[in-house]
């Protein structure tokens, strides 16, 4: 097994050496260009990324210098990850749609020494900052277009610089030797890489993970899936993500398996196709616009093929993850599931790139239930894990045949975990960070005495070892009256109906609740379609009467579901209202993995939390938005405030 | 821009419109007009409604025959274009309402701009063997490199009836350069497009004209885009030269004003 042969490789450049060696005709990495899928094999990606250091280093890339790495998932943008470990560097990957006032942060923050770019858009805002990055040397970018009439005494494309590092090579044979001592220095307690946490608040803190940490957490979890070389993964999460890191870079150097790039970031779901991943990672938002996307499309099906889902969805729920956890099942609903399969769930696998999928994971947020399960019925391996940046990531991940919608599973190995007495989760992990960088104070803070690391997250075991999470631990409330308020546990009962893409739910000291929906584009737009609801803009349509009408229905439903637990009996919505814009995170609302802020939002529109307080039916609100370029605008709108109560027989929300 | 202009405006003149009157029964479309495209510039054709823009464009890749004047391509005089002879010699445009194969896909859209560009005849197409399969691929290259360009990888297979009217806009312009043409012709390639696809279809235009080298003519409606892309612009009313200037020059022009910029301002 892959234990004894990694105990020695304690950096990601020994490990690509290993592997050119181990599978050095396999694939490693592909990439869609120019409608065509290329690849390279673990042997030239070893010779790539061996000429690539060797240019870093002509460039003055020194150990312990920091790198950026800003743009897409792109072959040679992983490539850069390792040819700066290579030479002990460190890579800070940065996200592709983070604006250029956090790009000049992390940039300054980090002290960054070069930089990898993908494109004209990303050299632009390292342009536009650099100026606060003064030690930052030469700026190196993957795709030309567009950078003809640009200053190349700053610029240089990453072939160039692989290019030179080969020239060089086979000039000076020497070099050879000295590439592999710089390989040889690397050691297991070296950073091998900042990961900036996007932070619900104050600035992003820069995550410092150790090598050797890192390689054995993967080789954890590689052999927990039995994850191997021939293993396939599709790369569309944002680089600078540690769950990307992880799973993507981290996984991939330690089992060998080949990482596609797609072509584009709106080709992602096409690539999916095309590639067939075996491995799969998605957030539940992902999971969550497929199903969508894919109950659209039936609804526009013909009568039969509507007829055949209803039925066959219907027997897969009932059926098919037991069938899938390989519980006792009757013949006569197997046979059914095995038709099934035939007919729909295979020919809807495949349309959603999902037919190879062995082992996928979903984590980042709570997964409705109703959505998990209904991958998982398909025959769709699909399992949650708990993490954290801070931790590299793993803390606790569901097993095979053993998953419950509702909890995350048990802890991994290597890992210890303690509830704390106000219900928070704390822990101790061998793959843990090392600090966060240029920063003992927020480091210590966020430890406790006898040295667990805080997650942040209120949660319990179950009988079963199996650990819950409910909510942010500093987000659970109570109603002025005592009643227990999870806002998530709202939110995420809102969020499962297609039409609502984001809810922001108040209520902590307050006498009842309330929240703010964001309806969901493509789900209403069509809806209103087939409706004949005409609107102009996203604004006219989340503000359209019939609209906020079909969402009061959701609502209402909500409310039935909450009033039949007593625990949250008391946290019914009384009066919600329809944001007439998206939550953005260019506008700070959400972050940049799409987690709503709720303290920011619920400062930003003040005015309409106090609307819905109120007992007005419509609030004024103007709002200052800002475009990726860094511009700002501003948006006003009238928005109108629904009261449930009002409507509805009052006596069902005075009674609970 | 302004460096530009000045320079593109000393270049070789790549086509001349000279005293072209173009009738319809009793309505005068164009009533003398006469003015150049030098090779290498962005050109604008503004006016009102009605101006006769559309119609220009129409004379000058011979859609539609003067009654009166002439038009110069690379020096060569010629009394009416026709439209075989324009596309065979570089002239590629885009239209005012989109005209494409609305049920095929993108990609086969574009490799119709490179119909003209197909040597191998009737016979060997039909195989799709052999060295019309080389040609083929080569053609298919040349149309990877625009889609890849125009970035429209992700509607590569869909057919262009579906796509939004945007998109479907972008899709003309690949179709367009598909041709590689020397000189290229867009009418209104705005119209109906949001803020963010406006911007990213003027970065096109400058690209095309900057990398490329192509010569571009275009009718738009929008100021701010005619202002921020054009070296020199024409400006039409009721079917007569009213201006011909610099942007900056036309902004100030007391005529083009009463005309156009003051009722839309």
């Amino acid at each position: 097994m892959l234990e004894g042969d990694v105990a020695d490789r304690d950096t990601f450049p020994k490990l690509l050496a290993r592997n050119a060696r181990r599978f050095g005709a396999r694939p490693a990495f592909r990439h869609k260009d120019r409608g065509i899928w290329h690849s390279w094999s673990w042997a030239e990606v070893e010779r790539e990324v061996r000429a690539y250091a060797l240019g870093l280093s002509r460039l003055g890339l020194r150990r312990g210098d920091a790198f950026a790495i800003l743009g897409n998932n792109r072959p040679k943008l992983y490539w850069s990850f390792a040819a700066a470990q290579w030479l002990g560097a460190v890579p800070v990957p940065l996200y592709a749609d983070a604006i250029a006032d956090e790009v000049g942060y992390v940039l300054a923050h980090a002290e960054a020494r070069l930089a990898a770019v993908q494109d004209q858009e990303q050299v632009d805002k390292v342009i536009s900052v650099s100026a606060r990055v003064p030690r930052l040397g030469r700026l190196l970018y993957d795709e030309p277009r567009g950078l003809r009439d640009y200053d190349h005494t700053q610029l240089v494309s990453i072939d160039d610089v692989i290019a030179d590092g080969r020239r060089a090579l086979a000039e000076d044979p020497t070099l050879d030797a000295w590439l592999d001592a710089e390989l040889a220095k690397g050691k297991g307690d070296d950073v091998c890489v900042i990961l900036y946490t996007s932070g619900t608040t104050g600035r992003p803190k820069g995550v410092e993970i150790g090598s050797g940490r890192a390689i054995g957490a993967a080789v954890n979890s590689v052999a927990f899936d039995r994850l191997n070389e021939r293993d396939e993964v599709l790369a569309y999460l944002p680089l600078a993500w540690a769950g990307d890191h992880y799973l993507t870079y981290a996984q991939s150097f330690v089992a060998g398996f080949c990482v596609s790039c797609p072509e584009s970031p709106e080709t992602v779901q096409e690539n999916l196709r095309e590639i067939g991943p075996t491995y799969y990672f998605g957030p539940p938002r992902v999971f969550e616009t497929m199903l969508t996307a894919t109950t659209v499309r039936i609804a526009d099906a013909s009568a039969l093929k509507r007829a055949l889902y209803r039925y066959f969805i219907g027997i897969a729920r009932r059926y098919g993850e037991r069938i899938l956890n390989r519980e006792r099942v009757p013949f006569w609903p197997r046979l059914q599931y095995a038709i099934g399969r035939l007919l729909v769930y295979e020919p809807l696998k495949n349309a959603l790139g999902f037919s190879r999928v062995r082992v996928a994971y979903t984590a980042g947020e709570a997964i409705g239930p109703d959505l998990f399960s209904f991958y998982r019925s398909l025959g769709m391996n699909l399992k949650q894990f708990y993490g954290q940046t801070e931790a590299f990531i793993l803390l606790t991940s569901q097993t095979d045949r053993d998953v419950r919608p509702d909890t995350v599973g048990p802890v991994i190995a290597d890992v210890e975990v303690r509830i704390s007495d106000d219900g928070e989760v704390l822990y101790k992990s061998a793959s843990q960070f090392l600090g966060y960088l240029k920063d003992a104070e927020r480091t210590a803070e966020a430890m406790t005495a006898d040295g667990y690391v805080k997650t942040g997250d209120a949660g319990f075991f179950d009988a079963a070892g199996h650990l819950h999470i409910i909510d942010r631990a500093k987000d659970v409330g109570r109603l002025r009256n005592g009643a227990l308020f999870a806002p998530k546990y709202i939110e995420n009962k809102l969020k499962f109906f297609p039409n609502i893409r984001e809810a922001v739910a108040f209520g902590d000291g307050q006498d009842f609740v309330t929240c703010f929906l964001n309806i969901d584009l493509t789900a209403v737009a069509d809806w209103a379609e087939r409706n004949g609801v005409t609107y102009g803009s996203y604004q006219e349509l989340a503000g359209h009467d019939r609209v906020i009408e079909l969402l009061a229905e959701h609502v209402r439903a909500v409310n039935r579901d909450l009033a039949a637990e007593t625990a949250t009996a008391a946290a019914q919505i009384r009066r919600f209202l329809v944001l007439h814009k998206e939550l953005d995170a260019d506008d700070g609302e959400l972050t940049r993995t799409q987690k709503v802020r709720r303290r920011f939002i619920a400062e930003r529109y003040a005015k309409l939390v106090d609307g819905l307080y109120g007992t007005s039916k419509t609030v004024d609100i103007a709002t200052e938005v800002m475009f990726e370029d860094g511009r700002k605008g501003t948006i006003s709108a009238r928005v109108k405030i629904y009261d449930l109560a009002s409507g509805e027989a009052p006596a069902e929300l005075a009674a609970a | 821009m302004t460096d530009a202009s000045v320079n593109v405006a000393a270049g070789e003149t790549l086509l001349a419109v000279d005293g072209i009157s173009l009738r319809f029964g009793g309505v005068t479309a164009l009533n003398d007009v006469s003015f150049d495209i030098k090779r290498g510039e962005i050109r604008a054709i503004i006016g009102p409604n009605g101006a006769g823009k559309t119609s220009m464009l129409n004379v000058i890749n011979g859609f539609y025959h003067p009654q009166r004047g002439a038009i110069r391509f690379r020096g060569q005089n010629l009394t009416r274009m026709n439209p075989g002879f324009a596309a065979r010699n570089g002239i590629a445009r885009t239209f005012q309402n989109v005209a494409l194969f609305r049920g095929m896909t993108t990609l086969d859209n574009l490799m119709t701009g490179r119909a003209l560009k197909m040597n191998r005849g009737l016979f060997w197409q039909l195989l799709r063997h052999g060295p019309a399969m080389d040609e083929e691929i080569e053609h298919r290259r040349v149309v990877e490199d625009i889609i890849d360009f125009l970035e429209i990888e992700a509607i590569r297979r869909v057919p262009v009836g579906r796509l939004p009217y945007g998109l479907q806009k972008r899709v003309e312009l690949g179709r367009a350069l598909a041709m590689e043409p020397e000189l290229l012709l867009l009418d209104e390639p705005m119209t109906g497009m949001n803020l963010e696809e406006k911007e990213d279809m003027c970065r096109f235009i400058l690209e095309v004209n900057g990398q490329f080298g192509t010569t571009i003519a275009l009718i738009e409606h929008d100021m701010g885009v005619v202002m921020d892309l054009s070296n020199r612009v024409v400006v039409l009313d009721y079917g007569r030269k009213i201006a011909d200037d610099v942007p900056a020059a036309v902004k100030q022009d007391a005529a083009v004003i009463a005309a156009y910029l003051g009722v839309a301002g």
